[in-house]
């Protein structure tokens, strides 16, 4: 993981808020992570514990107002993004990092021809003529596997299926070589069969173009097939950080390790009952002095009332680096249960 | 072995389409075409497939909420597809539905006692307390305080409306459920809470279910059989754990091949079967076998003649010509897995 070389992007305590008129909402707080060079980073969370809106933060994609970026810094190739006006972003949103959201279904405008769309990133940041785009896109889209690629850039969106769609999506991410990918749940819209054709596509083109990719999803299963590294997000923060194997062998934060048992498993033993994690996710009002999980914690101690815990490493690296967990709690040795997880 | 609850026999919902200035009517949906099952008294059935397949539309024409092109529905024991309208109404109280969207299924202007006791009102003539009592104790079944009572649905949460959404199903003491994907719309860690919530009711009063998901590991967990869907007809259905363990049919192989699993070791040597283009519209469902367009193990009969559920293996049942144990010379499924193991797999 850590081979000495400058990550290609580095967060550091990024904090946003929204202005509501309730109040404000603390969707981000105090998130630090960074992205090797060819890596896949898997970001892991519910709805609302801010795992998109942090990565929404980091191009400036979220409106302000409500939206407002509270402090922090987004190194990329050691430029602060956060510093960079509407038109630097500009540069920066298609050219050195590409999107991919969701609903394939809306993230497409609807009377413009793939074609337009795909030329769009191509004729701006690469400066190419129509010609040199289109023969650009064309190759695009055999890319990301699309058969007959020359005519289907005449076509709408609409005249395509949900799984083409997204598909057309990673091509127009793609469209300028980023260095870094931010994939939004680019397959939770889509049918299983589809999906997995997604993520071979993606394994595929990791492969062949080596870029870094940040992967949200709410999809334990997806995550567990397809990251190098992963990052759980609760309540606006990180709480917990690791490589792929360590972490679904070795959870340790109560949230983690509670949500890898409320799945029940499509082989091996069939669990009689689900393990629930009782209550409701925190709501982020004001910037958070205990921990977000305590309410639906069962190793919840004064402690955790008090004091909101901090990222320390389990392992003696640095933080971010190895496995780190934001918890007071010692998770037990785990050796006996990963055992039983692989017998 | 106890008389099934419901019957279903060729069960076909097509939806009519209308072209040009005259709407003159041109072809069909066939959104359902042709399915037939059964669920006996407390089993839970089920019915998996990919969006477009048709699941959603057999729950609902299951209960009426579309009349059926043809077939027939029998719910303990009155063929549901063809009652009056007065002896439907007198029916509604054994059979009721849970929606998927719970932000969508319940009336934003009504309170929760209000939606909870709406079916008490429409169909028993007992007086307010004896009402607002039952909701209560429906209340106390689902999880619900009782302090909340008279909130609106916007001041509760996913999980919470779901809980909401199954405390009116139960209000009129049905006998079938259908369970139309209950938990998509929730997050991960409220799944497990609304699917535990339907297992202890289904103890507690002997429910019966047809549960509705694309979620396959949720199905495994909660249903006693399974029936897989593709494009508007079983393409297999068969006990949860002999299916689990060896899918017969290629299109459920290759969807639970497609599944993945929260397991970065077993994610690796996982074998996948990666199903080639999409589910073709059901406007124009190809010739002969629904799957033939997409299937790995596709051969000549396939693209010609449509192959009929059967059951191959006690309790099993397949639709697909590799398991067809009526044609000449072939002597069934023992010979047609070890074919159907030597397809494609990559």
């Amino acid at each position: 993981m850590a081979d000495g070389a400058a990550p290609v992007l580095d967060v550091k305590g990024l904090r946003t808020v929204f202005r509501t008129r309730g109040g404000e909402i603390h969707a981000v707080n105090d998130v630090s992570f960074h992205l090797n060079r060819g890596e896949l980073l898997g970001v892991v969370g519910e709805s609302g514990s801010g795992k998109s809106v942090t990565m929404m933060s980091l191009i400036g994609l979220l409106p302000s107002p409500p939206a407002e970026i509270r402090g922090g810094q987004v190194l990329l190739d050691g430029r602060d993004l956060l510093q960079l006006d509407d038109k630097g972003l500009q540069e920066v949103r298609g050219a050195k990092v590409g999107f991919v959201f969701q609903d394939p279904m809306t993230s497409l405008n609807p009377v413009f021809t793939l074609g337009d769309q795909l030329m769009e990133p191509l004729r701006k940041h690469m400066g190419l003529d129509k010609t040199a785009a289109a023969n650009r896109a064309v190759e695009l889209l055999e890319l990301v596997g699309i058969p007959d690629a020359r005519r289907r850039l005449k076509a709408y969106p609409h005249q395509f299926s949900g799984g083409m769609r997204q598909r057309v999506m990673i091509a127009i991410a793609l469209a300028c070589d980023p260095d870094v990918l931010i994939a939004d749940e680019p397959t939770t819209a889509l049918d299983v069969t589809i999906q997995a054709q997604i993520l071979e596509l993606v394994k595929e083109l990791r492969q062949k173009l080596g870029m870094a990719i940040i992967w949200i999803t709410h999809d334990l299963g997806v995550i567990a097939g397809i990251a190098d590294r992963v990052m759980v997000m609760y309540g606006g923060q990180v709480v917990e950080q690791a490589p792929v194997r360590e972490l679904f062998a070795n959870p340790q934060h109560p949230y983690t390790r509670a949500l890898l048992k409320t799945i029940p498993a499509i082989s091996g033993p069939r669990e009689d009952r689900l393990k629930v994690i009782q209550g409701q996710p925190p709501i982020l009002a004001g910037a958070p002095t205990a921990c977000p999980f305590r309410a639906r914690c069962e190793h919840r101690h004064d402690r955790c009332d008090r004091e909101n815990p901090a990222r320390r490493a389990i392992d003696g690296q640095t933080v971010g680096q190895g496995h780190d967990v934001a918890c007071h709690w010692s998770a037990p040795a785990p050796a006996p249960r990963a055992e039983a997880a692989h017998a | 072995m106890p008389e099934p609850l419901v019957k279903v026999d060729d069960l076909k919902m097509h939806f009519p389409i209308y072209t040009g200035v005259f709407r003159r009517h041109t072809g069909d949906v066939k959104a359902v075409d042709g399915v037939s099952f059964s669920i006996l008294p407390g089993e839970t059935l089920g019915l998996v497939g990919e969006s477009g397949c048709g699941k959603s539309t057999v729950g609902r024409a299951l209960l009426r909420l579309y009349e059926p092109t043809a077939g027939r529905v029998v719910i303990d024991g009155d063929d549901v597809a063809s009652l009056g309208p007065e002896a439907l109404r007198k029916k509604r109280p054994t059979m009721q539905m849970v929606f998927q969207d719970p932000q969508a299924s319940l009336n934003p202007r009504m309170t929760l006692a209000r939606i909870i006791g709406e079916p008490l009102d429409e169909h028993t003539d007992w007086p307010k307390a004896k009402k607002l009592e039952r909701v209560y104790e429906l209340m106390d079944q689902v999880g619900l305080n009782r302090r909340f009572a008279n909130r609106y649905p916007h001041e509760f949460s996913g999980g919470q409306r779901q809980r909401i959404g199954i405390a009116r199903a139960l209000a009129l003491n049905p006998k079938f459920i259908v369970c139309d994907e209950p938990i998509a719309a929730l997050d991960v860690s409220i799944q497990a809470q609304v699917v535990n919530l339907l297992e202890d009711l289904q103890e507690k009063f002997g429910l019966t279910y047809l549960f509705i998901s694309h979620d396959l590991s949720m199905v495994r967990h909660i249903a006693d059989r399974v029936a897989v869907m593709y494009l508007g007809r079983i393409a297999e259905l068969s006990p949860r754990d002999a299916l689990y363990a060896r899918p017969l049919h290629p299109y459920a192989e290759a969807l639970l091949s497609a599944v993945n699993e929260p397991d970065p070791v077993l994610a690796q040597n996982r074998k996948r079967i990666i199903l080639k283009g999409d589910v073709p519209s059901p406007a124009n469902p190809p010739q002969g076998c629904n799957f033939c367009t997409r299937c790995p193990k596709v051969f000549d009969r396939c693209r010609v003649e449509k192959p009929q559920l059967q059951e191959v293996e006690p309790g099993r049942f397949v639709a697909c010509h590799l398991f067809d144990n009526t044609a000449a010379g072939s002597t069934g499924a023992p010979e047609a897995f070890e074919r159907n193991q030597q397809g494609v797999t990559q």
